[in-house]
């Protein structure tokens, strides 16, 4: 890749920035901390999609409508 | 009452984590568009004069930006999770139409931001002037932009329009995505957050300056005095701004949603010429009237008068609770029987049951419930009583936010008097660079205010709506998970603890940050 290319100034600016990076790195560390909390623990253990545990493939709009209907006074 | 098949406390607790992870996420987002703003004009100024202090005031500021922006990322996407978890059935019926919004949002958010945040904190030396300028910008507008999209989708929940319901989806379907992505709550909305953002952009900037005045940071005098003088600026314009679609954000209220703007005045016996109270007791007369019409005489309805029933000034009547309550029955009532006729249908044609003239009575159904649908959210609703939303929450968020607005105005007026020392009589013997100590922290005390004043807000918008999760449309006990309690309770502590972690982290790495200060040593 030529170094003038568009592609490689564009790795270059990626590639030296996070090298050099001093308050950044203590960012990314907790960046990481937080999206690993997030998407795996809080995700994966703690926010089930209701419908899709609860309501057969393809039959969604049925159980809404019964889950609905059940809340009517 | 069917309602008591669900866990109630569900209902609480789910509500209780939604308040709690949107108002946790807000903290991080306003500073994000307001000093966003800052930064931009003061790399502007670099880019205009060259001169190297405007560069390292412009990478000061947006390391501050950074420290915050890196906390705040995905501190919002909880919120969809909960969605998904928590308000099911809400999840389920507006699918459709939050897809395109969200989706676009996260989009612009990915490409927009990360792009140009790369090039903003990483290329200075490695791109032209120019081009990073346009970088700081592009950070700044893909934020205000994403902050669109989550307004629009928002607004849509206050005020649904462009869409239609399908009764055989049990989904709102878009038919019109400009209806949704420009109604006047959405744009009315936008402005409103977005300039009121600038504010506590505003003030932090000030207030951070302050400190460096305060301490006789010598370092930091000139970028501290210039920074102050940009960020009045900004925060002047941004507070006038602020009340002006404050007040054409009343009046889209006034019209869309009554019982909210009741609510913010604790009004329950409307009328014309309807004063504004300062507190209970003190009001202004005719202000009311004035900001909720335009017209000093306009009419307001109170609680009372909404529930009831009343005509407006074109002579149009707004139908009582009970009678929406009596047509949301209608409505329901004629989704199931058209529900049950489509299953009956399907059975027939599957050659299981004999033929029922479907059609036509699927079509009677229907009819029924389009004549009634806008009301279908009053079918879920027992007591009239649940129409109204805590009032005493209302009434005091709305001053807390229009009295920190009003403060703000007089602050940055009072600022800027002090920065040109007009008139000179007054301010012939003070020098801002050295006054005494308890000015500096008025300034720094303006932080939280800045805050509580964003906030305060979303309060009024939030709670004002009550009980609907989409106006007239969903009640929140139709829209929540049959879940139990405790699931939702651990989660929202867990939330408690993990968003308190970061705001503690964000505000130790934010001072230390200012304590190394423009030299970042």
């Amino acid at each position: 890749m030529k170094k003038s290319s568009f592609w490689y100034r564009a790795y270059h600016l990626y590639y030296d920035g996070f090298r050099q990076m001093t308050l950044g790195r203590t960012l990314w560390l907790i960046i990481g901390i937080k999206l690993f909390i997030i998407f795996i623990i809080l995700k994966l253990f703690f926010f089930p999609d209701f419908i899709g545990q609860n309501a057969e493939k393809g039959r969604e709009a049925e159980f809404v409508a019964k889950e609905v209907a059940a809340r009517t006074p | 009452m069917n309602l008591l098949t669900i866990d109630l406390a569900a209902i609480d607790w789910a509500r209780a984590q939604f308040a709690l992870t949107a108002i946790y996420h807000w903290l991080f987002v306003p500073l994000t568009l307001g000093l966003g703003l800052i930064m931009s004009v003061m790399e502007t100024k670099y880019y205009r004069t060259g001169d190297s202090f405007w560069r390292q005031t412009a990478q000061f500021w947006q390391r501050l930006f950074g420290i915050n922006f890196a906390m705040g990322v995905a501190t919002g996407i909880i919120l969809e999770f909960e969605f998904g978890t928590n308000w099911s059935n809400y999840s389920w019926f507006v699918g459709d139409i939050f897809g395109a919004p969200l989706a676009i949002e996260g989009i612009v958010a990915f490409f927009m931001e990360s792009t140009f945040v790369a090039v903003m904190f990483f290329g200075w030396e490695k791109v032209s002037r120019g081009f990073h300028l346009a970088s700081t910008w592009l950070t700044w507008l893909g934020a205000t932009i994403s902050a669109w999209w989550i307004l629009v989708a928002n607004s849509w929940m206050q005020y649904p329009v462009g869409c239609e319901f399908n009764p055989d989806t049990m989904r709102n379907e878009m038919t019109s995505f400009f209806d949704v992505a420009l109604s006047p709550f959405a744009i009315d909305k936008f402005c409103h957050t977005v300039i009121s953002s600038w504010i506590v952009g505003a003030v932090f900037v000030v207030a951070v300056s302050s400190w460096y005045l305060l301490k006789r940071r010598e370092a930091e005098r000139e970028m501290a005095l210039k920074s102050i003088r940009i960020a009045a600026f900004v925060g002047l314009i941004a507070s006038v701004l602020a009340g002006a679609t404050g007040h054409k954000s009343a009046q889209t209220v006034a019209a869309v949603q009554p019982m909210k703007l009741a609510a913010m005045e604790a009004l329950y016996d409307g009328g014309t010429a309807q004063g504004l109270k300062l507190v209970e007791g003190i009001e202004v007369p005719y202000a009311l009237s004035f900001m909720a019409t335009n017209d000093f005489d306009g009419f307001v309805p109170g609680i009372n008068d909404i529930l009831k029933g009343y005509t407006r000034a074109d002579g149009t009547v707004e139908p009582s609770a009970q009678e929406k309550m009596n047509r949301g029955r209608l409505a329901i009532a004629a989704l199931q029987n058209y529900r049950r006729d489509a299953a009956d249908e399907k059975d027939f044609l599957a050659g299981k049951a004999p033929d029922m003239n479907f059609t036509a009575r699927k079509e009677e159904q229907l009819a029924i419930l389009k004549d009634n649908i806008q009301y279908l959210g009053y079918g879920f609703i027992k007591d009239e009583v649940e129409l109204v939303p805590p009032v005493a929450v209302n009434f005091w968020a709305f001053r807390v936010m229009v009295g920190f607005g009003g403060l703000f105005i007089l602050f940055f007026v009072v600022l800027l008097a002090a920065i040109y020392r007009f008139p000179k009589a007054l301010w012939k013997d003070h020098d801002i660079a050295a006054l005494p100590a308890w000015h500096y922290w008025l300034a720094i005390i303006l932080v939280p205010c800045a805050y509580i004043c964003s906030e305060s807000g979303w309060l009024v918008a939030e709670f004002g709506r009550q009980p609907w999760t989409i106006q007239d449309m969903l009640p929140i006990s139709a829209s929540v998970s049959n879940i139990g309690s405790a699931a939702v309770a651990t989660t929202f502590w867990l939330f408690l603890v993990l968003f308190t972690a970061l705001l503690a982290v964000e505000i130790n790495i934010m001072l230390k940050q200012i304590k190394k200060g423009i030299t970042n040593k």
